[in-house]
């Protein structure tokens, strides 16, 4: 009813580990949170690059030497996979939003699909890179 | 005798107190996704590494420029969908609406930021 407990629901219990068996369809889903929330920090690393390019040469030239290093190179292609793979991971909540694809075994194929599709698209993207 | 609908009852429910309306936004952006991560991964990664002129010449032509702002804008409206999203899952009460708040505060001024850098560069 309208005016039983409307502001003290109960929060969504953290069910991974003693309560929850890792599956693919769990754990394929919980890392779409996870490299989506870790998209939103390469934004703003990227962010921080647009503004040192924007504001003097000194600044710049600390950032793009730092991600242009070898290391700065690896969390770009770590952020490249994340993004990959969340990109995936939403068209599959999109197709299973819209009714499809809801049964387990395609469910888990597309899990499979989301972390094999990102490592290969990763890999094209490093590629890419490399001989362009 | 209760005169609420059960349409009016389930007004303003769902945990952030909207509705459906951050599911379908979420929806939308996912599909939005599909462009903007691959114009921003290839745009950006080439970018990255050059010197301060070549990053100027790239950004200046209009079509990279249009580009980067879409990514920066789509891109981040579609994450803070996800950051809400998980404070609305994690955080209860008034920590839930000030916790949101805050993501929306941080998210707007990456936004403002990328987009006040991407013009600097566009027009210099």
């Amino acid at each position: 009813m309208a005016d039983v407990n409307r502001g003290n629901r109960p929060l969504s219990p953290f069910m991974i580990g003693p309560y929850y068996r890792p599956q693919m369809t769990s754990i394929s889903s919980i890392m779409v949170r996870i490299t989506g929330i870790a998209s939103l920090g390469s934004v703003f690393l990227a962010i921080c690059w647009f503004l040192a390019a924007a504001s003097s040469e000194t600044a710049f030239n600390f950032f793009n030497g730092l991600y242009g290093s070898w290391i700065g190179n690896i969390v770009m292609l770590a952020a490249a996979w994340a993004i990959w793979y969340h990109m995936l991971g939403r068209v599959r909540h999109v197709i299973w939003d819209f009714g499809y694809c809801l049964d387990v075994e395609t469910s888990e194929k597309m899990g499979w699909g989301m972390f094999i599709g990102a490592t290969v698209l990763t890999v094209l993207t490093a590629l890419v890179f490399l001989i362009f | 005798m209760n005169f609420l609908t059960d349409r009016k009852r389930a007004t303003g429910l769902g945990s952030g107190g909207t509705g459906a309306q951050h599911h379908w936004l979420t929806i939308a952006t996912s599909l939005s996704l599909v462009v903007l991560v691959p114009l921003f991964v290839f745009t950006f990664g080439y970018a990255v590494g050059h010197s301060l002129e070549e990053v100027l010449a790239f950004y200046s032509s209009p079509c990279i420029a249009i580009i980067t702002a879409l990514c920066l804008v789509g891109g981040i409206i579609h994450l803070k969908t996800e950051v809400d999203e998980a404070v609305e899952d994690y955080v209860g009460g008034i920590k839930r609406k000030l916790t949101l708040i805050a993501v929306a505060g941080f998210c707007y001024t990456l936004m403002a930021a990328g987009l006040f850098a991407l013009l600097k560069l566009a027009i210099q």
